[in-house]
């Protein structure tokens, strides 16, 4: 750790809640960080010569005579090519038994890009999933979560995006992840001889959930450090966000604020926004691109957590399991990727949008016909039609294990829409219908 | 007044963005103060004082901020400058120049002129030597872009003068003074092309304001002929995200009729002021043939950017857009979202301590909002010339959930409401606009009734309340048949619903994304209601009610046609012909 000699050493605490102390000092900065009895603190709140620190693992067992040492700065990371291919923990200290990083010291949390200085995403990111690329297409510079139940399989499919989607780094920040889902990671892309790409800050449920709070700021300036000083992609995979946000209400309640939605913070959205926009497409080739996980209770998308986070992301993502298939499918109906426009139809076929619009369409009439069914009312055979289109769209198109291009997915759109219906029913514009319609 | 000794303070406590000042001299609410941060300067803002206390919320991040630092107060609340060269900069909600700062990164400190006031402008005098002028009185015009830029007698002047010089034609920089006014005393004011306004303050340099009347096109069918906006009128647009906020906000900003574009991104997203960044200097605008960016001005505080900036933003953008009204223009102001603006003042509220209102949000929010809103309008300037300023702003309830405290407190300022539904949005039918629950409070003036009677045809109006029944009925029997099943209802319940379907499909929904669908002019919106109208007023003979979904898809489908082909082409005549031929084949003599 760094040389403390010429620290003062503060010794008298004057209150202690469960994640906060507080005591009388003086020339502290704001934001600065400090240890009491050798555990990472942070100032939260300065009043007169009054400091109320935060304590990220928790002041079970301190003292009101712990020494308080504040380090002068904020919390910082190394940086350099050394992270590539290393584990660390929150604090940005190496847990896979390595040495210490050397390197630039920089503030995490720093400062956000100038909106003109951005460059708008203009590079697809293809994954082979056609739930994801035909109809929700990814873009360089996008942030998307999965909104997904716990028992949904989230991380296994964002690791097959994350090795699928050709990133020159992978950076996983772990919040609360089970030490089941952490290994899971790690042996993926160990298996795929991906480890030299990854930088990984984990916290995982063996550890204080407060620490959490640290782990985006530390992933997100490690990925601003090679997207901009080194010009190259990276994907960041943030999960799980709702774990990040339980804890950012912890703190708030121990410092006495008022909350908001769902005892959420009132600053619930600021605090995700700092972290999602991070987010960018520099310019000069660098990007960061954001793929998080939001866990959902129940489904409920109304909470403010999710609900929040869909006002900050370009988009979201659903996993559903499909019973007339038996297969995870990405949801057609309520997945969403708002940067699909910049590059459907501009760098895929240009039949893109309107088929993908079609073919949901046609979809959501089978959902239509489905409920009618369970109704006990009798089908047409458009109905039956739709049904049938909707199972094998489901089947081969949709569901998770499919990994084909996106020219074969139109392709076999164009297939589905040519063997279930005709002209007049799927709608798409006539120079379309007249290239790709299936004789 | 401004020779008077500032007051000075010291920082004494430090709550996040929240700083608390111990000062010596006088202080006045709002007043924007600088405190010093090892040699930066933060600006920020006084939100309440208690004894020799001032609480101020800093514009920027406090990060390293200590106690006992020097704080200057600097007897102002917070100002724009106003003078030509606003059109087409990006500004921040401080309305710093977003192009001129250095580096990728923002720098917290770093304020950059909002115009650049040694640029020298094509002037022309209109005032003349012994005209008796008063705050907003045209004095002269310099040409920016393409609008005539008016330099009026500063807001900020009081009473009457005379003026005694005005500069001839000419080139001068924008900080030279183009005239000399004499106050009523006597005494000489210089006048210069540019001046200073408090944001939180309405400019009021108009005569009158009257009810407005005249439509304001904007190319989206839901909106021009369904719920219509107008010029000088208010509207705004709640949805749950996905919904698809942005992207109508975007071709308002595209097309609608207006002199000027603000558009203040406000705690949104940075990808999508990017776009507008990326997109506008590229796209041209159809009435003038110059670019888009030429009208546009942009106000950026995205989410990411300080959130006290973002509660000034709002003001920021509005504050502009009286300026350019005073001008005789119509200015359409969007602002996206102003939830984040509510959001803003609910996060200082808290930090201040204050009682909470509904979901945590200050009390006095329906009275922010409501005198937010009343700053848009229609006005008759001194000089008998109009202009006016629209306003659409977007809100983003929590959860979905209409019932809560930012959109009800918006649904009583605003006229149009424009209900994004996330049922439409989930079935692509984009603009996903609600047709039964939005409605447009203008649709009920005489004076727009009368200007649509003469302007589109005199039974506009009814065929647009025909409509909207129509759509009504189409509900309702949907309804039952999804009750009582396909065959358990009338084929005539299957006609009702597939009409207000043909209306759904032709009229209400719009591919933003397609070159020719993306604006219909209103003549093209004039026939095409028409025609869709024809359909609904035609009996049909059908046998079964499995023939009704057929044929109405096919009818849809030529329509669909109609609309992505250029108004009145050969292909726009071809399906006409053919739509022409499918409605023969069953409709009843």
């Amino acid at each position: 750790m760094e040389t403390q000699a010429f620290k003062k050493i503060y010794t008298k605490i004057t209150q202690i809640t469960k994640a906060t102390c507080s005591l009388q000092a003086s020339g502290i900065g704001y934001e600065e960080m400090a240890t009491v009895n050798g555990r990472l603190a942070q100032v939260v709140k300065i009043q007169g010569d009054n400091i109320t620190l935060q304590i990220f693992s928790g002041t079970e067992g301190i003292p009101t005579n712990a020494e308080v040492i504040f380090l002068g700065r904020p919390p910082v990371l190394k940086v350099s090519d050394e992270l590539a291919g290393r584990f660390f923990n929150a604090y940005g200290e190496p847990i896979d038994g390595g040495p210490e990083v050397e390197g630039e010291v920089r503030e995490i949390g720093g400062p956000s890009v100038n909106p003109v200085r951005r460059k708008q995403p203009s590079e697809l990111i293809a994954t082979g999933i056609a739930g994801i690329d035909l109809n929700n297409t990814l873009v360089t510079g996008q942030k998307i979560p999965f909104f997904a139940d716990p028992d949904q399989p989230y991380n296994q499919v964002m690791a097959m995006v994350a090795l699928r989607a050709k990133a020159d780094k992978i950076i996983l920040g772990g919040m609360g992840l089970t030490n089941d889902d952490y290994l899971y990671y790690k042996n993926v892309f160990d298996n795929a001889g991906a480890l030299d790409r990854i930088i990984s800050f984990v916290n995982t449920t063996e550890n204080p959930p407060v620490e959490r709070l640290l782990v985006p700021d530390m992933a997100l300036t490690a990925a601003e450090y090679f997207a901009f000083d080194k010009k190259q992609k990276v994907l960041v995979l943030l999960t799980d966000m709702t774990l990040y946000a339980d804890a950012l209400s912890i703190v708030s309640n121990r410092m006495d604020q008022i909350p908001s939605k769902d005892s959420m913070p009132g600053s619930l959205y600021s605090d995700l926004a700092k972290i999602y926009e991070k987010a960018v497409q520099f310019p000069e080739g660098g990007s960061i691109t954001i793929i998080a996980v939001t866990t959902l209770s129940g489904g409920d998308i109304t909470h403010a957590i999710p609900d929040n986070t869909g006002y900050i992301t370009e988009g979201q993502l659903f996993l559903r399991r499909d019973s007339d298939i038996g297969k995870v499918i990405v949801d057609p109906f309520r997945s969403l990727s708002r940067l699909k426009q910049l590059v459907i139809g501009k760098q895929t076929r240009g039949d893109h949008p309107q088929v993908m619009n079609a073919a949901v369409r046609l979809y959501a009439d089978a959902a239509n016909a489905k409920t009618k069914l369970e109704n006990g009312f009798d089908l047409t055979d458009y109905d039956m039609r739709t049904m049938s289109f909707a199972k094998e769209y489901s089947h081969d198109l949709l569901a998770i294990d499919v990994n084909i291009d996106t020219t074969m997915m139109l392709d076999k759109a164009w297939e589905l829409l040519g063997k279930n219906f005709s002209k007049a029913e799927v709608g798409i514009k006539q120079e379309f219908m007249d290239q790709y319609w299936p004789s | 007044m401004e020779e008077n000794k500032l007051t000075t303070g010291k920082v004494s406590g430090i709550i996040a963005n929240l700083v608390i000042v111990e000062f010596d001299g006088p202080v006045s609410q709002n007043e924007i103060c600088f405190i010093n941060l090892a040699g930066v300067r933060l600006m920020a803002e006084v939100i309440k004082v208690l004894g020799n206390k001032a609480y101020t919320q800093v514009f920027e991040s406090t990060r390293g901020l200590k106690v006992g630092e020097t704080v200057e107060f600097m007897g102002h609340m917070l100002e724009v400058t106003l003078g030509p060269g606003i059109l087409s900069k990006n500004f921040d909600g401080l309305q710093n120049d977003l192009d001129t700062m250095v580096g990728t990164f923002l720098k917290r400190g770093e304020y950059t002129p909002a115009i650049d006031v040694d640029k020298a402008w094509e002037f022309t005098p209109i005032a003349k030597t012994g005209d008796v002028v008063i705050a907003g009185d045209w004095i002269g015009e310099v040409k920016e872009n393409w609008i005539g830029h008016k330099i009026m007698v500063p807001f900020k002047f009081e009473g009457k003068f005379t003026v005694k010089s005005v500069k001839p034609a000419g080139n001068y920089k924008a900080s030279e003074t183009i005239a000399v006014l004499t106050t009523a005393d006597g005494s000489d004011v210089n006048v210069t092309m540019v001046q200073k306004w408090p944001v939180k303050v309405p400019i009021k340099a108009y005569t009158e304001k009257p009810r407005p009347f005249r439509l304001m096109e904007t190319g989206v069918r839901i909106i021009d002929t369904m719920n219509p906006i107008v010029e000088g009128g208010t509207g705004f647009i709640p949805g749950p995200f996905g919904s698809g906020k942005t992207v109508l906000q975007h071709a308002l900003s595209k097309q609608a009729e207006a002199d000027m574009i603000i558009v203040a991104a406000c705690g949104e997203r940075a990808n999508e002021v990017v776009e507008i960044f990326t997109e506008f200097p590229e796209l041209d605008d159809p009435r003038t043939g110059r670019k888009l960016m030429e009208r546009t001005t942009i106000i950026a505080n995205t989410s990411n950017m300080p959130v006290a900036a973002r509660e000034a933003s709002v003001y920021t953008a509005m504050t502009i857009g009286e300026y350019y009204r005073s001008m005789g223009l119509r200015v359409l102001l969007l602002a996206d979202s102003t939830s984040r603006w509510a959001q803003a003042l609910r996060e200082m509220s808290n930090r201040m301590e204050e009682l909470p209102g509904p979901d945590a949000f200050p009390m006095d929010l329906p009275a922010i909002i409501s005198s937010f809103y009343a700053r848009a309008g229609y006005v008759f300037l001194n000089n008998g010339s109009t202009g006016s300023i629209t306003f659409i702003g977007t809100v983003s309830p929590a959860g979905g959930n209409l019932k809560e405290p930012v959109t009800e407190s918006t649904k009583k300022a605003a006229r149009c409401f424009f209900a994004l539904s996330q049922q439409r949005a989930d079935s692509k039918r984009y603009p996903a606009v609600d047709p039964i629950d939005s409605y447009s409070k203008y649709l009920e003036y005489p004076e727009l009734q009368e200007y649509l009677a003469k302007n589109i045809s005199p039974g506009w109006l009814d065929n647009v309340l025909e409509t909207k029944n129509i759509l009504l009925r189409g509900k309702e029997s949907y309804e039952q048949i999804n009750i009582l099943g396909d065959d358990g209802v009338p084929i005539d319940y299957h006609l009702r619903y597939w009409k207000s379907e043909v209306i759904d499909f032709v009229i209400l929904q719009q591919d933003a994304f397609d070159k020719t669908d993306a604006s219909s002019p209103i003549k093209r919106q004039k026939i095409m209601l028409e025609k869709v109208l024809d359909v609904c007023r035609s009996d049909f003979n059908f046998d079964n009610f499995e023939e009704v979904n057929p044929y109405f898809k096919r009818i849809i489908n030529v329509f669909k046609q109609m609309n992505y082909s250029l108004f009145e082409s050969e292909d726009f005549k071809t399906y006409e012909a053919e739509l022409e031929v499918i409605i023969k084949e069953r409709k009843a003599a």
